[in-house]
């Protein structure tokens, strides 16, 4: 598989000192330094707390941001260097899907316009093109019926509304779909079809997928390869059956321990303390202050992302030993 | 009232004492569409040690009921049509509110998913939980206030002598919730009434605050009513688990007998759609449609339009819940017994064995 996108050290801070603040600048850490790699037809789950920077990622990815440094690569070219009409023609290769469907969603506007809108915005895609009928194919892909297209937001299910999200991100053929928790606020019952929807979308168009959620076992369901955040920066990142088989991370071994509906199966890891603020991470492995296996040293030197035996790359000092004791098994 | 209270305001529980037990609850709403039924014939008890999970999806009437029989329901809108709610015997829904507010809120406490809303911002929590023992035990300033700070350390909120005197907004998420509890608790209530408690939170601190929950549960015998819509959370710390759809109990099992051979089509629906290792690769099994709005309820079984097992029959009239194997109960007339083919093969969920 080629590499799709590719981020080199990306950064982003928000500046959120006060106005009288003479000088001293309070920045949020949001994302702080992260290489990852979207390869071509694969799908990568993202997993991590609240605030640990899994939307701002995704921001930079689809160029709704700028990063505060780094680089972000599609298919070779160097995004940050396109402007104006160079940039939106760009975008349109990558789309994103929100996570609640209710606000990314125009409440005056009508399904079929809803789903239509790319396409006028983007005349060059749509050239020759009866959007009629695309809007029509595009609402028959995502499971909805043509009657639908003349229905308003609030008349549809949040389901249903997350299907006109998805077909709205489809409609200008994109090559990557950006998916931030896509399907956290639907009904259970729902969930799983979103899941096949775009799971199926995924064979049937080819597409790249980023798939954002806190629910560990949707992630893994939908996912290639996962990558495990914490404050800003990546702690594991590997093929799904590394990570959640034998996780090398400290932090990724609590976050799967956590998962509920294994406390009667699975001895829980408890981390000690809250995760602590991006706006002063801590020194040294930002994780140590929560972590079982930490020593002197992992508050000294980061740990930077490294490849280990069973094959995901880790950043922890000591990920041999925690992925050994883990496991059972040996170093 | 029968609630003689001794000197620390509690008295003793015996294990498996009935304490709370709720019957054909059912609560209406006045709206623009004319009235609607939110909660129909809702029946459930929760025993002392025991947690009772109320599961459902979002519109379920998991809240409204809970409110109902807790006197925090707003009425109007709401109307309470039928049923009653006895704590140990007295019929908490034709009590008088003045004797009611002897019992919830001391006896009976609550907490919810949104902590922040629910804490006063101008005050310092350790004077909200202070406020608990002034307000139902008539303790002095001091004494409420060193109180706060035991409960506080009770929750494992750090260095709690110094935090009573933070404000909500001081707090993470994770921590608000530890301070609702402490909230909740301060008074050794007989029952914990927790609405989506963890819901808001992260796993790591969602599995912090059920553990919490339990241990102190397991300290006096307390009975907890978990709504949640989790069945992970279900099957980490539920010992019984009734089911709700569109306002119905649907299903009623000890949660391991439940998770392990759901009856009702619907439960069978919902477990099997949760992904595990196995399905990996392919398409989820799922439920068609979605959950009827209160408008929109259909005529008989309310699951009909989307069971895969319904006949004529089942427009005719709302199934009730009938026995179907020992201590269970399901609300299905085409699955009136144990059905010995059906077992969800999730290597996710492990139910307890409580
Ligand atoms: N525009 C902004 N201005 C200031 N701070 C921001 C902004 N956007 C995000 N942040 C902060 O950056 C951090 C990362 O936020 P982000 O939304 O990316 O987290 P997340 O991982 O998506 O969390 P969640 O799981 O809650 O959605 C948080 O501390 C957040 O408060
Ligand atoms: N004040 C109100 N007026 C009208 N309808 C109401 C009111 N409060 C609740 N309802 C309706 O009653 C039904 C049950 O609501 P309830 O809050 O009990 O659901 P729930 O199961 O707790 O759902 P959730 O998981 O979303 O919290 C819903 O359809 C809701 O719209
Ligand atoms: S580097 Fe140290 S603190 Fe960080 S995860 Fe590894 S052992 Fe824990
Ligand atoms: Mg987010
Ligand atoms: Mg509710």
């Amino acid at each position: 598989m080629t590499d799709l996108l590719v981020t080199r050290g990306l950064v982003k801070y928000y500046d959120i000192s006060p106005t009288l603040s003479l000088g001293r600048r309070t920045l949020v850490r949001a994302v702080d330094g992260v290489d990852l790699t979207l390869r071509r037809g694969e799908s990568l789950g993202i997993v991590g707390e609240s605030g640990c920077g899994k939307s701002t990622l995704v921001r930079l990815l689809s160029a709704l941001e700028r990063p505060t440094a780094g680089e972000l690569y599609f298919a070779g070219v160097d995004v940050n260097r396109l402007h104006g009409k160079a940039l939106r023609h760009w975008r349109r290769r990558i789309q994103v899907v929100f996570q609640d469907p209710y606000a990314s969603l125009n409440p005056r506007m009508r399904a079929g316009e809803i789903v239509a809108e790319p396409l006028l915005v983007h005349p060059g895609v749509a050239a020759g093109l009866d959007v009629r009928r695309r809007v029509r194919d595009l609402l028959d892909m995502v499971g909805l019926r043509a009657e639908d297209e003349t229905k308003f937001p609030h008349q549809f299910s949040g389901g249903q509304r997350q299907r006109i999200g998805i077909a709205r991100a489809i409609a200008l053929n994109p090559e990557v779909l950006l998916c931030d928790e896509p399907v956290s606020a639907l009904d259970l019952s729902v969930q799983a079809q979103v899941v096949n929807l775009l799971m199926r979308l995924k064979r049937e168009l080819g597409l790249s997928i980023v798939f954002v959620a806190h629910d560990l076992s949707v992630v893994r369901h939908v996912s290639d390869r996962v990558a495990v955040m914490y404050l800003g920066r990546l702690a594991e990142l590997g093929e799904h059956a590394q990570v959640y088989s034998s996780p090398a991370h400290p932090y990724t071994q609590a976050l799967l321990s956590a998962q509920p509906g294994l406390a009667h199966q699975q001895r829980r890891i408890v981390l000690a303390g809250d995760p602590p603020s991006p706006v002063a991470p801590p020194s040294g492995c930002r994780f140590h202050t929560r972590c079982f296996m930490a020593s002197d040293r992992c508050a000294e030197k980061v740990p930077l992302l490294r490849v280990v035996g069973s094959g995901q790359e880790v950043a922890c000092h000591y990920a041999e030993q925690a992925q050994a004791a883990y496991t059972g098994r040996p170093a | 009232m029968t609630i003689d209270l001794d000197g620390r305001g509690t008295r003793s529980l015996t294990p498996g004492e009935v304490l709370l037990e709720v019957e054909n609850l059912s609560v209406d709403f006045d709206t623009r569409h004319g009235r609607l039924r939110a909660v129909d014939g809702v029946s459930w008890r929760v025993r002392a040690g025991e947690t009772l999970a109320i599961l459902g999806e979002s519109g379920s009437g998991k809240s409204v009921s809970v409110q109902a029989l807790t006197g925090i329901l707003e009425m109007p809108p709401g109307r309470i049509v039928s049923g009653t709610a006895r704590y140990r015997g007295d019929d908490l829904i034709a009590m008088e509110a003045r004797s009611r507010r002897r019992v919830v809120g001391d006896r009976i406490t609550m907490v919810f998913q949104d902590s922040l809303s629910a804490l006063n911002p101008v005050q310092t929590v350790g004077r909200q939980i202070a406020e608990c023992f002034e307000v139902h035990r008539g303790l002095s300033r001091r004494e409420a206030m060193r109180r706060a700070a035991e409960m506080l350390d009770r929750v494992r909120i750090p260095a709690a002598r110094q935090r009573v005197k933070d404000y909500p907004h001081e707090f993470s998420g994770g921590m608000r919730q530890r301070v609702m509890l402490a909230m909740a608790l301060a008074l050794d209530p007989d029952v914990l009434i927790a609405d989506e408690p963890t819901t808001a939170l992260d796993v790591t601190v969602q599995a912090q605050v059920l553990e919490l929950i339990a241990d102190l549960q397991t300290d006096r015998q307390m009975g907890v009513v978990l709504i949640t819509h989790d069945i992970g959370v279900v099957a980490d710390v539920a010992d019984t688990v009734v089911v709700m759809y569109a306002g119905h109990v649907v299903e009623r099992a000890a949660a391991r007998e439940l998770l392990d051979h759901p009856v009702h089509p619907y439960t069978e629906g919902l477990l099997g759609s949760i992904p595990s290792a196995d399905l990996k690769g392919h398409d989820l099994p799922t439920i068609p449609g979605t959950p009827p709005s209160l408008r929109t309820v259909p005529s008989g079984c309310a699951f009909r339009t989307r069971c895969p097992l319904t006949v004529a029959e089942c427009a005719s009239a709302v199934p009730p819940l009938i026995p179907v194997g020992p201590g269970r109960e399901t609300a299905c007339i085409r699955r009136t017994s144990e059905v010995p083919g059906v077992t969800i093969p999730h290597s996710r969920l492990a139910a307890g064995g409580a």
